[in-house]
């Protein structure tokens, strides 16, 4: 393995880039990172990414039409979350940030259950051990930490699962990043850093976040980091399966950088026009995740025009029950405020509940008087 | 000094923040802003539009995402002479530099015996009311101004916005800068070539009546404004007491208005548990006690985390509970 030697001093020229499929969609061997893969396992990578790029549209258009309060799209990050979404076992665990819709996508969880919080009507919204993926966090880099703290738990059970950590090159800054490598290398905990460089955090460039490719800081902390082609989901595959591998079995902790672009604004109250350049996002098209694996498919002869329209409808037909589901998505109701507040209950929060109560039935009292003088 | 005062036009409470920075950075070469994305993209809320542009990266710094190092490395800019204005993105990313501001800024100027001031102002777009998701929409008002060392102060409209931030900047004690964000986009009339009316610790009676006052400050100002309007219609005559400075408060103003009116209702966004409500029924309980004809009652929000965004009108104060509780004054 030569991740070290990937992760060795700072020096001059662009960093390498683990690939194993060129943005051509030519397949190429890496010398560390090999991959067998069968043309259905292909073709069913590639209907994770094209399904989450079009729930992650669908989601943006719901933010459009009012339906959703904000929308923090995955747009060209579809390869990265893909193939490392994939890497795990059901039984490692995933904790995101707010944009790792492919990520759950991959650990099954259904993608409506992402909007409640993106709608409004909940913070989170769903049981993160019924698929091994925590909830989403917004407060940046904090979860790095739990994400350490879940895998040092795993390290004393005996347990050969692993964890993966997602965040930003923005969140490379916090402290609560260092500290989690910290943690990580000196327990040698199971978790594997896997940070999606997208090149921006809202409108800094990566620049102001680091003066060394972020992959190598793990170096510093006594552990491997590995930089891969972020829009590869062939490479994102196996490198994650690599350092799952790694951290399963004892070797501690690794940092994934996934070289990547944000295609899209940072959410949907962004407007990038202000900060970046045109160019930079044309020349990031050309090395679109899912064309690329499209290229391979075809030029293999592995996938049909029967296959890519057997897609699209499967496409629509995601996109038609997201769409419902969120319109019909109820509003909480308000005395829920006070559910869940504490396990054990707690004496200030069940009076302040029955203030709620009466005071919001005083309303429905009188509307009712109103309305039944209106009636007679 | 009476300044020749020029023409009042309309800002937004966004451009008169503005205005306050720009005017603070032509006036002082030592003055800095400094946070994330405040440069290229004028910050989230447009506050910081144009000084990158107009000031250079030298004096508008777009700062690596790590709030803890924005508040430390403003103490160590202010250590060396300069007067650091940080710009907190939303109130929920404080926390990471509570730490920093907490334990270090509050503490330095008196462990060095007075001999450093750290001149930062801390600016936090604060409270709830935009629909935002979570960590958009606290009020932690309470533990700022628990903290002796730190001053903290809200405005609740454009020109206080305006003044107050100058201030703020001109102060050399580090300020916690509240701005209601919910009130960003509300006009007011602004001559910012004028001078400030009041000191920044001072109250302002923002409506006068007799029956019973109003205290509120920041995004709920305007609520009891609306809520005194309402009460008017009915025949009550509703003080509006806007607090403006949280951390020294101006007591003796709420002295003076309560000994008049007898009641008062004191109005947060922050649950009412341990929040500014309960000083400052004490302080008003000790100071009015012979005067006051009920107890001093607080509005605020519930003792549960800020909730999602489709049930916040439930959380927040709005004007029938502030009516409520005026009710429950006068019933006494
Ligand atoms: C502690 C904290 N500070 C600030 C923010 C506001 N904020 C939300 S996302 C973001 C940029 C994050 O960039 P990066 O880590 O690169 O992730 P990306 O959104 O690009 O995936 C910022 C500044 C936050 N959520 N948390």
């Amino acid at each position: 393995m030569a991740p070290a030697a990937n992760g060795g001093t700072a020096d001059a020229g662009p960093p390498e880039l683990v690939q194993l499929l060129t943005p051509e969609g030519e397949r190429v061997e890496h010398p560390d990172y090999s991959l067998e893969t069968t043309p259905e396992e292909l073709r069913s990578i590639y209907r994770d990414l094209v399904l989450v790029r079009r729930f992650d549209a669908e989601a943006t258009s719901l933010q459009r039409q009012g339906e959703l309060g904000l929308w923090a799209s995955l747009l060209g990050q579809e390869a990265a979350q893909v193939g490392s979404g994939r890497a795990m076992r059901p039984t490692d665990y995933a904790f995101p940030t707010y944009r790792e819709h492919g990520v759950a996508w991959c650990k099954g969880v259904d993608p409506l259950n992402l909007l409640g919080m993106f709608r409004g009507v909940n913070h989170g919204g769903w049981d993160p051990d019924e698929k091994n993926f925590h909830l989403y966090t917004i407060v940046i880099g904090s979860q790095t930490l739990h994400a350490t703290g879940y895998a040092m738990g795993i390290t004393k059970d005996g347990s050969d699962d692993a964890v993966i950590a997602y965040f930003g090159d923005g969140a490379s800054s916090q402290g609560d990043v260092s500290e989690a490598f910290t943690f990580a290398s000196v327990y040698q905990a199971p978790v594997v850093f896997f940070c999606q460089n997208n090149q921006w955090a809202i409108s800094e460039p990566t620049e102001k976040q680091t003066r060394v490719p972020l992959y190598r800081r793990a170096s510093g902390f006594g552990f491997p980091g590995v930089r891969v082609d972020g829009n590869d989901v062939l490479a994102c595959l196996a490198v994650t399966r690599w350092a799952l591998d790694h951290a399963r079995t004892g070797q501690g902790p690794v940092l994934i950088e996934a070289f990547t672009y944000r295609m899209g604004a940072h959410t949907t109250s962004d407007d990038p026009t202000r900060y970046r350049i045109a160019e930079e996002l044309e020349s990031w098209k050309l090395k679109d995740p899912i064309e690329r694996l499209k290229a391979y498919l075809v030029r293999e002869g592995w996938a049909d025009g029967a296959f890519f329209d057997a897609l699209d409808a499967e496409s629509e037909q995601l996109a038609r029950r997201v769409r419902e589901g969120v319109r019909t998505m109820p509003d909480p109701d308000p005395s829920s405020i006070f559910d869940h507040v504490y396990a054990e209950g707690h004496a200030l929060v069940d009076e302040e509940r029955e203030g709620y109560l009466a005071y919001a039935s005083s309303f429905a009292s009188a509307a009712a008087e109103t309305s039944d003088g209106e009636d007679d | 000094m009476a300044v020749e005062s020029g023409q009042k036009k309309s800002w937004t409470m966004v451009q008169a923040l503005n205005e306050a920075l720009r005017r603070s950075l032509d006036e002082n070469p030592k003055t800095l802003v400094m946070g994330e994305d405040v440069g290229r993209l004028g910050g989230v809320f447009r506050v910081t539009d144009g000084l990158h542009k107009d000031f250079g990266e030298e004096r508008v710094i777009d700062t690596p995402l790590a709030e803890s190092g924005i508040v430390g490395t403003a103490i160590g800019l202010a250590l060396r002479g300069y007067r650091p204005v940080v710009e907190i993105q939303f109130d929920g990313f404080v926390y990471p530099a509570f730490d920093q501001i907490v334990t270090q800024l509050a503490k330095m100027h008196a462990r060095a015996l007075g001999q450093i001031k750290l001149p930062v102002t801390i600016r936090i777009p604060f409270a709830g009311g935009i629909g935002a998701v979570e960590h958009h929409s606290e009020s932690h008002e309470a533990y700022f101004a628990h903290t002796a060392g730190l001053k903290v102060v809200a405005p609740s409209n454009p020109a206080d916005a305006h003044w107050m931030l100058r201030q703020a900047i001109a102060s050399d004690d580090p300020v916690i800068f509240l701005e209601p964000k919910r009130r960003y986009w509300d006009k007011g009339q602004l001559d910012p070539n004028g001078a400030p009316e009041l000191g920044l610790h001072q109250a302002r009676v923002a409506r006068s009546g007799s029956d019973l006052t109003l205290i509120a400050y920041g995004p709920m100002v305007k609520v009891c404004l609306e809520a005194a309007e309402a009460a008017a219609e009915d025949g009550l005559k509703l003080e509006v007491v806007d607090l403006r400075s949280l951390s020294p408060v101006d007591f003796d103003a709420l002295e003076r208005s309560v000994k008049r009116t007898g009641r008062a209702v004191v109005v947060h966004e922050a649950p009412v548990f341990l929040g500014m409500g309960a000083e400052l029924a004490a302080r008003i309980t000790e100071r009015c006690f012979y005067s006051l004809e009920a107890p001093v009652l607080r509005v605020g929000g519930y003792f549960a985390p800020y909730p999602p965004s489709r049930v916040e009108d439930a959380f927040l104060p709005d004007l029938d509970r502030v009516l409520d509780a005026v009710d429950r004054a006068m019933a006494f």
